[in-house]
């Protein structure tokens, strides 16, 4: 199949950016970003600049990979990322266009890879438990409901590639952040600092991204499917933590 | 935005459901209107528990409008190089046009203040005669139009307001299974119906 690539070419992250048109020759068995290697090889033996991209584990669980193909994060295909998707989506003579993900939080550092550290910088704010190491403790030691198992699986899925945040029509990351704080609000080892936790979360994820106003456009494209479901329940969270804090007993404040 | 929502959903299904009272005949409707006005006497002065909540409102009114304000500039902000291409793949038309929506809504307030709260924009307005300004008002067919037009925006940006605001509290309900939907619909379409039948009811003669 014969496909027309239309590319967000930017050498460096403060520089001017614009579309490139390519054309490749890939098969429909290929997937998306075998076919971006193949452009690559033949740029490359053109003596030509390779289009940059993030890739790493390339089976749908690393959440390097990070493309808006014809303008839907991770592409066509539903639930899965762009290293999963694959050129039988596409028809002979299709033009695809291929942009980075577009957020002031997620700088273009070249072509289509951007900076996702203040994803970081939200974990770093309390997507954590801090415990002593020591040996790893017997199974099943701390009994965990089946369903609250199962809920905290659901939302701990999320692979922080950001699709979320790049759907989003307000550039919001409130699915990505929601799912951090589930996934250990959910489990009896992330109540110790559970208040403190949604607080610094929610407050570090407003310093660099937009609001939610419940447009549900992340849940579509998150190649995990973690649902909006976790969105209400971090908004409870916080509610809870505020009135707590603000009547000075917050959770974890130690 | 959802604490202001709650309150002014509250103000906009009551001021429907008394509105109803147009059905009734002008007796029973100018009653009503002066009840309103009558509320809390004598402990209050004429008027005073009408203006209570008129004040309460418009405090609403102010912070949903600082409010959505604030959101839609930190959101301009969140994105300041925009997509050369973007789908939409689920998000409502209720949900994209509430920006827009609510300047159409504020404008028309604005318009339904001058015209049937206190006059100015009224061709034949009596002070305490709310039927036959209702009457008189809804009798020319484009502002009839205008409220009509105005009341569907009204409940686009109800279904869609409230949806979010159980979504805000954080009252969650399962993808699939979400009631929350149901009972914005329910609200959005019950606030609309009534309101559009009122300029209908007066056009086609029923009401007059």
């Amino acid at each position: 199949m014969r496909l027309e690539l239309r590319i967000w070419r930017q050498p460096r992250r403060d520089a001017d950016g614009d579309f490139a048109t390519y054309h490749v020759d890939a098969s429909p068995d290929m997937s998306f970003l075998e076919m971006l290697d193949v452009l690559n090889e033949t740029l490359t033996e053109a003596g030509d600049d390779p289009v940059a991209f993030e890739h790493d584990c390339r089976e749908g669980i690393c959440g390097s990979c990070s493309l808006m193909i014809n303008g839907r994060a991770h592409g066509p295909e539903p639930g899965t990322a762009t290293c999963q998707l694959h050129m039988r989506k596409f028809r002979d003579g299709d033009v695809i266009r291929i942009e980075p993900w577009r957020s002031a939080a997620f700088p273009v550092l070249k072509d289509l890879v951007v900076d996702r550290s203040d994803f970081d910088k939200i974990i770093q704010a309390g997507g954590y438990i801090s415990i002593n190491t020591g040996s790893a403790p017997d199974a099943n030691l701390i009994p965990v409901p089946k369903r609250s198992a199962d809920l905290a699986m659901d939302a701990a899925e999320c692979i922080g590639c950001g699709a979320c945040v790049a759907q989003c029509p307000n550039g919001a990351a409130q699915l990505f952040t929601a799912a951090k704080v589930s996934h250990l609000a959910l489990l009896p080892q992330g109540q110790a600092e559970r208040d403190q936790r949604v607080l610094r979360m929610v407050a570090e994820m407003e310093r660099a991204f937009g609001s939610c106003t419940n447009y549900g456009e992340c849940e579509v494209v998150c190649p995990k499917g973690i649902s909006i479901e976790f969105i209400a329940r971090m908004n409870r969270d916080y509610l809870k933590a505020s009135l707590r804090a603000g009547s000075g007993r917050p959770k974890g404040s130690g | 935005m959802a604490v202001s929502g709650i309150a002014l959903f509250g103000f906009v299904l009551t001021h429907m459901l008394g509105n109803l009272k147009l059905y009734q005949g002008a007796e029973k409707l100018n009653a009503y209107a002066e009840w309103l006005r009558e509320m809390g006497s004598p402990a209050l002065p004429h008027s005073g528990a009408l203006w209570l909540l008129r004040a309460g409102l418009i405090v609403a009114v102010v912070v949903h409008i600082v409010c959505a304000y604030q959101l839609t500039r930190i959101n301009q902000k969140a994105r300041p190089v925009g997509y050369k291409r973007r789908a939409t793949i689920q998000a409502t038309y209720a949900s994209r046009t509430l920006r827009w929506g609510g300047v159409i809504i504020l404008l028309f307030v604005l318009y339904h203040l001058g015209h049937l709260t206190f006059g100015q924009l009224h061709p034949d307005f009596v002070a305490g005669d709310v039927y036959n300004n209702v009457v008189v008002g809804f009798s020319v067919w484009w502002v009839s139009a205008l409220y009509m037009v105005a009341n569907l925006a009204l409940g686009l940006h109800l279904y869609h307001g409230v949806w979010s605001l159980f979504q805000t509290l954080g009252v969650a309900a399962p993808r699939g299974g979400d009631w929350r939907r149901g009972i914005a619909a329910a609200f959005a379409f019950v606030v609309t119906v009534g309101n559009l039948s009122f300029p209908i009811a007066v056009l086609t003669g029923l009401v007059g």
